[in-house]
């Protein structure tokens, strides 16, 4: 091969083919690739900031009875900070005084209290005597699982219980609202409606995703909270019924769009061979094409919880922000994402009640994370089951 | 037959586990007109799209055997296959040129290049555009978009893109499969002009096509290379069986 | 039987057409709505003046500017690496290697966390390690960086908008066909070159439509810049991306819930929200009129 290269007239020789290095090319391709680790690494970094960002709520000891512990957990006071001066007037028991350098410290106090009444409720002469003693004091992991939340009280304490019971009972009523109606919208998009009228059917419920949770959480204080009443009678305005009906409207786009995708994914044949055997076209959608594309139906509702789990805007606005641990639909709750919203402005950052925000920011991001990872592994494990079924 | 250009040495193709081109040995002369044959599927395709290491880009394709051209190993690691494509122009099945203007595509591969002097892309733009005969028509338009000339034209256009690049081999994939016959007559014309100086490959389901342009056919059928030699041999005295066969239009 | 049959099948039908249009009507009483409220209140003026008499009176401007401010930051973070997440996951990542495959769940995984969490990373992060960080070392210790602000609040938002922005920059270089990469490839052109001078053109579409997408995403959100950057009132309008901002959905956030007086500014409220609707509504059909033709195009 070498003394054919060496024949003239040869255009194509190892010299002038040889391998060059191109930089341009080499650093292009390792910009780009470090650039689309970008969406891993943040991930990996919400989840070990926010988790970072909630070790307060685990350092903070019980209050014990000698004064060392009590200046341990002494990152408290600050929460009603320097620009609260009428809360601290109400209340001549704040530490606010007693521990001028930690309030120093902690500058960064802003924004302002917006829960008062729920506080002022709690204002108790004696609680700095209590605490000594009460078993729910303030630091204890194991108030967490109390059934009060009042973080700004003489006596914090940090229940999660009404926050899961507001946030479970907002999400079902949502569910009961957006999954069905949902669900029949994408079948009647996807089997019954002729092909240019789904052509606009779905770009318009794609708006209505486009719809800022800030502008449903309006429409729900303005409207639907004042039709609801009317219609019901029921007494608090703002509760969990008109929260979930809102957040229904949230999770509705999700649903279908997911859905509307998986029935359509089914493939033709199945179809064919229905009608074919002479079964009537709903017939065929119920009980050909709704059986398939569960998969994918069920991997759609996952993500509507997911969206209305963590929704915080509509929440914060529609649900009336009272931590109650009732089940009756038309009280107050508070959940855990507006919790986070309504009360992240008002806190010293370092203190037991930060740490404890960011923890329940923890419990939503894994709960979701776990949802998302679990619709995905649902529909890719039957999706890979079914078509090795077929292949069998 | 003339010196052979490209000498492939039991060349072995697999996508994944199945076997494309099957231990292809083949001569293509130098400055003539080779053309490929067979039902589709036979791997004729396959078979070009290995000559410019097209195939590197199907992560699954995984080739045995050798191609050398001017007795280079292409297939070697310290060959450069940038440089490489440079030298061995392609046109393509779908005409495909960029959504760009008439002069802009054709000025596409010399400006990747390196150059970038007006005066001297408008010359090699000019020239190419005459070497693939569709210089009087696109000439007071050079600056439309390509995507308005009829099918025809863009296939000349695209070979005028390629022209520009300078290569020595041309492989063409089915050029005029989509054509009307005024403009397949158009792209054969040309490529009876432009085999006087460039080495040409063709791959084509036309069989009358293939008679007319080329100077030697290889018949390709279940990813093998079952005959091969020189056009009028070939169509009219075929030494296999299954050749003639095909030929006069008994299968495929 | 039959009759029974044909009984089912109505009632199936008609739910799920009612199902439509109920979703239909719903998007339509907000629009209504939100007009009928916002309309007369709606005028030039209210557009570029500044609020006044404690939020009484006056205009929303500095909350449409910084909103503006908070999409064009957020966009110029998160357009450009967006898009280059989407060419990786294209042109470089084989689509079954597991780097893809992670890249791909982590990318939805983020679509789907809750813009609450990013306003926690956001404070996490971005104020309380990387500012704090940035005030040691360039500042000296003295307070710059270190507390919620535009270029906090923006960061925080491009996070939120970078799905959107991976998923349709991706589903637009798919509809570049791949006999444009071959043509350009066999001309001797590089990946990159080919890339720069096809992909990418070819793609221009998809790009804007994701920044359309991300921008009418960005500019409705609340939560993710609740504690990162957003302010309820500003005397003056923010000069640097370390100013705090006024956002229109906060906007409406505070005014109808923390207001001492929500049933007198009602009408400033409601024109506010129509403000928002419209900017986002228009935002999104925008791109949802760009994406139908592209969708066409792959037709």
């Amino acid at each position: 091969m070498n003394s054919d290269q060496a024949k003239s007239g040869y255009t194509f020789t190892a010299e002038s083919l040889r391998k060059k290095f191109r930089f341009s090319e080499f650093f292009a391709e390792k910009l780009i690739t470090s650039v689309a680790f970008l969406s891993i690494a943040v991930i990996i970094l919400i989840f070990f900031f926010v988790f970072r960002e909630s070790l307060p709520a685990f350092k903070h000891r019980p209050k014990g009875t000698t004064e060392e512990n009590r200046v341990s957990a002494g990152n408290k006071p600050e929460s009603y900070g320097s620009n609260e001066s009428a809360e601290a007037l109400q209340k001549p028991e704040t530490y606010t005084g007693a521990e001028p350098a930690a309030a120093v410290n902690k500058p960064e106090t802003y924004g302002e209290v917006k829960d008062t009444s729920v506080s002022a409720d709690e204002v108790n002469p004696d609680a700095k005597f209590r605490t000594s003693e009460s078993p729910d004091s303030e630091g204890s992991l194991s108030s967490l699982f109390s059934n009060e939340w009042f973080p700004v009280s003489e006596n914090p304490r940090y229940g999660l219980i009404p926050l899961f019971v507001g946030t479970l009972k907002v999400t079902l009523i949502a569910m009961l609202f957006a999954a069905p109606i949902a669900i029949l919208a994408a079948l009647f998009s996807s089997a019954f409606a002729p092909a240019w009228l789904r052509e606009w059917i779905k770009p318009a419920i794609e708006l209505l995703a486009g719809f800022p949770s800030v502008v449903i959480g309006f429409f729900a204080l303005m409207v639907m909270a004042t039709f609801f009443q009317n219609v019901f009678g029921y007494e608090t305005r703002l509760n969990s019924f008109v929260g979930g009906a809102a957040m229904a409207l949230a999770a509705i786009p999700i649903i279908f769009t997911i859905t509307e995708d998986a029935l359509t994914a089914v493939p033709r044949t199945y179809t064919e061979a229905s009608l074919a055997l002479g079964a009537s076209k709903w017939q065929t959608a119920v009980f050909v094409i709704l059986p398939a594309a569960t998969p994918g139906i069920f991997a759609a509702v996952l993500l509507g919880i997911g969206r209305v789990f963590g929704e915080t805007m509509i929440a914060l606005m529609a649900t009336g922000n009272a931590a109650l641990s009732s089940l009756n639909p038309f009280e107050s709750v508070r959940t855990l994402a507006a919790t986070i919203g309504a009360e992240m402005a008002e806190v010293v950052f370092g203190d037991m009640h930060y740490g404890v925000l960011f923890l329940i920011g923890s419990i939503l991001f894994i709960f979701n994370f776990t949802l998302n990872a679990l619709a995905e592994f649902y529909v890719k494990v039957r999706l890979v089951r079914k078509i090795q079924g077929r292949g069998a | 037959m003339k010196e052979a250009k490209i000498v492939t040495r039991d060349l072995t193709l697999h996508y994944g586990l199945k076997m494309a081109l099957n231990s292809i040995n083949l001569h293509i002369p130098e400055k003539e007109v080779t053309a490929f044959i067979g039902p589709s599927g036979c791997g004729k395709s396959t078979f070009l799209r290995c000559l410019n290491r097209m195939n590197d880009l199907i992560p699954s394709v995984h080739i045995k055997g050798e191609i050398l051209i001017d007795g280079l190993d292409i297939y070697q690691k310290k060959i450069d296959v940038v440089n490489l494509r440079k030298k061995i122009g392609m046109v393509f099945q779908k005409s495909n040129p960029f959504a760009k203007s008439i002069f802009e595509n054709v000025a596409y591969g010399p400006k990747i290049n390196g150059i970038s002097d007006k005066k001297k892309l408008t010359e090699i733009v000019e020239s190419s555009l005459k070497n693939a005969a569709i210089w009087d028509e696109v000439k007071d338009r050079m600056h439309d978009s390509a995507l308005g000339l009829s099918g025809g034209q863009q296939q000349r256009l695209c070979i005028a893109r390629t022209l520009a690049v300078e290569p020595e081999i041309i492989l063409m994939d089915e050029p005029a499969s989509a054509l009307d016959p005024i403009s397949t007559g158009k792209i054969e014309e040309l490529i009876f002009e432009l085999k006087k100086k460039y080495t040409i490959v063709i791959v084509t389901h036309n069989m009358q096509q293939a008679a007319r342009v080329s100077d030697h056919t290889a018949f390709f059928y279940l990813g093998e290379l079952i005959e091969f030699g020189k056009t009028r041999k070939i169509f009219t005295a075929p030494d296999i069986k299954q050749t003639e066969e095909y030929i006069t239009g008994r299968f495929g | 039987m039959r009759l029974k049959n044909k009984i089912i099948g109505g009632a199936i039908t008609t739910a799920s057409a009612l199902s439509v249009v109920l979703i239909l009507a719903i998007i339509i009483i907000i629009l209504v709505v939100t007009i009928i409220g916002g309309k007369d209140k709606l005028t030039w003026e209210f557009l570029t003046s500044f609020p006044a008499d404690g939020m009484m009176k006056g205009g929303i401007f500095p909350a449409i500017y910084g909103t503006a401010l908070l999409v064009i930051v957020m966009s110029i973070a998160a357009v450009p690496f967006g898009t280059i997440t989407a060419i990786y996951l294209t042109e470089y990542a084989h689509e079954k290697s597991w780097i893809a495959q992670t890249i791909r769940f982590a990318v939805r995984t983020l679509a789907t966390v809750p813009s609450i969490i990013f306003g926690l990373f956001g404070l996490g992060f971005f104020i309380k390690f990387v500012g704090v960080g940035m005030d040691n070392w360039f500042m000296g210790g003295q307070l710059r960086w270190a507390q919620p602000n535009l270029l906090w609040g923006s960061l925080t938002m491009a996070l939120l908008t970078l799905p959107v922005v991976i998923v349709s920059v991706e589903e637009a270089i798919r509809t570049v066909p791949r006999e444009l990469r071959e043509a350009s490839l066999a001309l001797g052109a590089t990946k990159w070159q080919t890339i720069k001078k096809v992909v990418i053109p070819g793609s221009i579409s998809g790009i804007m439509t994701g920044t359309i997408l991300a921008v009418g995403r960005g500019a409705g959100e609340v939560a993710p810049i609740l504690f990162t950057g957003a302010a309820y009132y500003l005397a003056t309008l923010p000069t640097s991306v370390s100013d705090q901002f006024m956002n229109l959905g906060y906007h409406i956030y505070v005014m109808s819930t923390q207001s001492s007086n929500v049933d007198q500014t009602l009408p400033i409220q409601f024109a506010t929200t129509l403000v928002l609707l419209m900017l986002t509504f228009s935002l999104n059909l925008t791109a949802v009129l760009i994406r139908s033709r592209l969708r066409r195009r792959l037709k």
